[in-house]
């Protein structure tokens, strides 16, 4: 017959009682993890990107590069001006477009276009890209991003939703030549 | 006064903590530490309570919601009684906090104080100074205006790099597919909840290992550090040579940081608070985007790193960096701790001042960015143009026009992406104009389609007079030889 001492047989329960608590705290943490990972999660399958209309064909001119916003298709009421996001829209000709993020594509800041030299310039970092999004110079590696785009009923439709990054490679934002400059 | 000492008598006969307290204010230090060297902890700590008061006292008005935070930083500003004298002191309180820090670090490191026993406090301080420089990120954030909305969007782009995580870790940053509320919501959190919460839990954490270790002494040369005999070195100095911390040592510490708050309290009533600059409104992009004062170095790294460096720079860069900070008690945690016997240390800290300091100095007139308006707003000096041909005047307009001014300087002034024309032709053939501007290379964009024939030949013939007085513009002697014409 095995007698046990009140020492050890505390030290079970003891024991027990941690291992109750950290099954206690592995249930826990399932919900936990999964409220943080939420932004990731979310809506995956679908993506975050949708369908947007950028408005009627006749406000972007053939052979003109003109700045167009859109509210962003995911959006929450205390979102306000943020979720209100510009683009540029390069008419190329016909229904042929070039629909370019605002993003740098080296570190997100916003490109500006200069009708008069043809170039977009970033003012963070110094990139410099050409009409056709390609890289002209700078420390970006690539070419602007680029919006799928289709033109239904007379407007201009574009896939966006999700703010693009350098290291995205979802390839929902096409890629385009890199590096070279046309000429060299 | 019987009645304060009863109250108080019968406050520590339940709390027993009058003992103990004493004990530690008492504790002897070495008489030397009573030094100006040794103020700067005391006065992190110290800044780091005016922060926690003002934070809160921000917390009061201030509205964590990318709609509204703006407008209640204006409200904050304009409409409420010395609201901006608050949000001044709250963000001049952050740049000494850092400032101090870091030189609280240096010092440290300059009296070898992360030898041992001391390693751990060491580790804890590396990590406070990582908390440190997060509150000052995330404080940048809430002060939701347009250099913290880009500031983000270049924070999710270099998220994005990490190897397979980087889209998760972009979403993860910015809790949803944008810069936008929930992006502002969770630095929020993170800013008043998480990163302040940890602060005060390893600051008492360092203060803790600071009293049980006993402060450094004042590093003597040829004192070495050996782990069997510092301990016992170490008691028999504070016992033959200490003074009690209280009163002995701690005179400078108060004095310098009541010094440090006046100081913050005469920055803020001065200058007054940081912005909020224009609103976090993406489509005005009419902005260029510049980080606070302690990231300004970072910017202009990230301008100047090739690209093809630039993502293993960003990413192993910080690993590395950390790893020989918290590895360094442990290669060098024993022999002399005085800087004048360690020539290394003290190079290291010049190098790393230098080098942070020219970065900073750089990126506040950021060469490296095209000067977005100098086209328009950058006239070319008049000697340029005076006596010039109706075509050579006209080269002087393309190159205003076509934003050549944007980066190249001109009399000192425009953009210093590109080299200054101002000697162009004495280093270039009208030839090799040609080419650079049609073809660009060496960083420069090709021209050739943006340019007409007639547009080129003005704009060359235009670069072709720059050059000064007395020195003669580039020939071409093959030229010169082929059409028989001697010069």
């Amino acid at each position: 017959m095995t007698v046990y001492d009140g020492l050890s047989r505390r030290r079970m329960l003891m024991k027990l009682g941690i291992l109750f608590n950290a099954a206690v705290g592995m249930i826990l943490a399932v919900p936990i993890v999964r409220y943080i990972l939420s932004p990731v999660t979310r809506e995956r399958k679908p993506g975050y990107e949708s369908w947007i209309s950028l408005g009627p064909l006749v406000q972007f001119p053939e052979g003109q590069t003109r700045l167009a916003t859109y509210r962003n298709p995911v959006v929450n009421p205390a979102d306000g001006e943020t979720a209100n996001i510009p683009c540029w829209v390069r008419h190329v000709d016909g229904e042929n477009f070039q629909v370019f993020a605002i993003n740098c594509a080296h570190l997100g800041c916003p490109v500006r276009w200069f009708p008069q030299s043809s170039l977009f310039m970033c003012p963070c970092h110094g990139g410099v890209y050409y009409a056709d999004g390609s890289r002209a110079s700078g420390p970006p590696e690539r070419g602007l991003f680029q919006y799928r785009y289709k033109v239904e009923q007379g407007n201009l439709l574009i896939q966006a939703g999700e703010m693009p990054t350098t290291g995205d490679p979802t390839a929902r934002l096409t890629n385009i030549s890199i590096g070279r400059p046309p000429c060299a | 006064m019987r009645l304060i000492k009863k109250v108080g008598d019968w406050f520590d006969a339940r709390l027993q903590l009058a003992a103990p307290i004493r004990e530690t204010m008492e504790h002897p230090v070495p008489r030397r530490t009573a030094s100006w060297a040794y103020v700067f902890g005391s006065a992190a700590l110290t800044v780091f309570m005016l922060q926690l008061v003002t934070g809160v006292l921000l917390a009061l008005l201030y509205v964590p919601s990318a709609a509204e935070a703006w407008n209640s930083l204006q409200i904050l500003n304009h409409n409420v009684a010395l609201g901006w004298f608050i949000r001044a002191l709250h963000g001049w309180g952050s740049n000494f906090m850092v400032a101090i820090v870091l030189i609280h670090m240096v010092q440290v490191f300059l009296f070898g104080a992360y030898k041992f026993p001391r390693e751990l406090t060491w580790m804890v301080g590396i990590l406070l100074l990582l908390l440190t420089l997060g509150m000052a990120f995330t404080g940048q954030v809430l002060r939701f205006d347009q250099d913290a909305y880009w500031g983000l969007g270049i924070g999710a782009s270099i998220a994005s790099r990490v190897p397979v995580m980087g889209p998760w870790m972009v979403n993860l940053l910015l809790g949803g597919p944008i810069i936008a509320g929930a992006t502002l919501s969770r630095f929020f959190a993170l800013h008043v909840f998480v990163i302040p919460g940890s602060l005060m839990a390893f600051v008492g954490l360092h203060l803790l290992l600071v009293l049980k270790l006993g402060i450094n002494e004042w590093p003597m040369p040829g004192r070495i550090v050996r782990r069997t005999t510092y301990l016992k070195e170490y008691h028999e100095l504070t016992r033959k040579d200490g003074v009690p911390f209280v009163p002995g040592a701690i005179a400078k510490d108060l004095f310098f940081s009541g010094f440090i708050i006046l100081l913050i309290v005469v920055c803020a009533a001065y200058f007054g608070p940081f912005g909020p600059s224009g609103q976090p409104d993406p489509t005005i992009i009419q902005t260029a985007p510049r980080p606070d004062y302690f990231f300004l170095w970072l910017y202009a790294v990230l301008s100047l790193l090739p690209p093809s460096l630039e993502t293993p720079a960003l990413l192993i860069g910080p690993v590395i960096a950390l790893a020989v900070l918290v590895a360094l008690p442990f290669f060098s945690g024993e022999g002399e701790k005085s800087w004048r016997r360690r020539p290394i240390a003290v190079l290291t800290i010049l190098l790393v001042a230098v080098a942070l300091g020219t970065f900073t100095h750089l990126a506040g007139y950021t060469p490296w960015s095209p000067v977005m308006d100098a086209w328009s707003s950058e006239p070319i000096p008049a000697r340029y143009l005076k006596g010039r041909t109706a075509l050579e005047r006209q080269g002087s307009l393309v190159f205003q026009v076509k934003q050549c001014h944007n980066c190249h300087a001109l009399g000192g002034v425009g953009g210093q992406r590109g080299p200054a024309l101002d000697r162009v032709a004495v280093k270039l053939t009208g030839d090799q104009l040609i080419r650079q501007v049609i073809q660009g290379g060496g960083n420069m964009p090709a021209y050739g389609k943006n340019l007409s024939p007639p547009e080129t030949t003005a704009l060359v013939a235009f670069l072709e007079t720059l050059h000064p007085a007395g020195q003669a513009p580039a020939r071409d002697a093959s030229r010169a030889v082929e059409s028989n014409v001697h010069p």
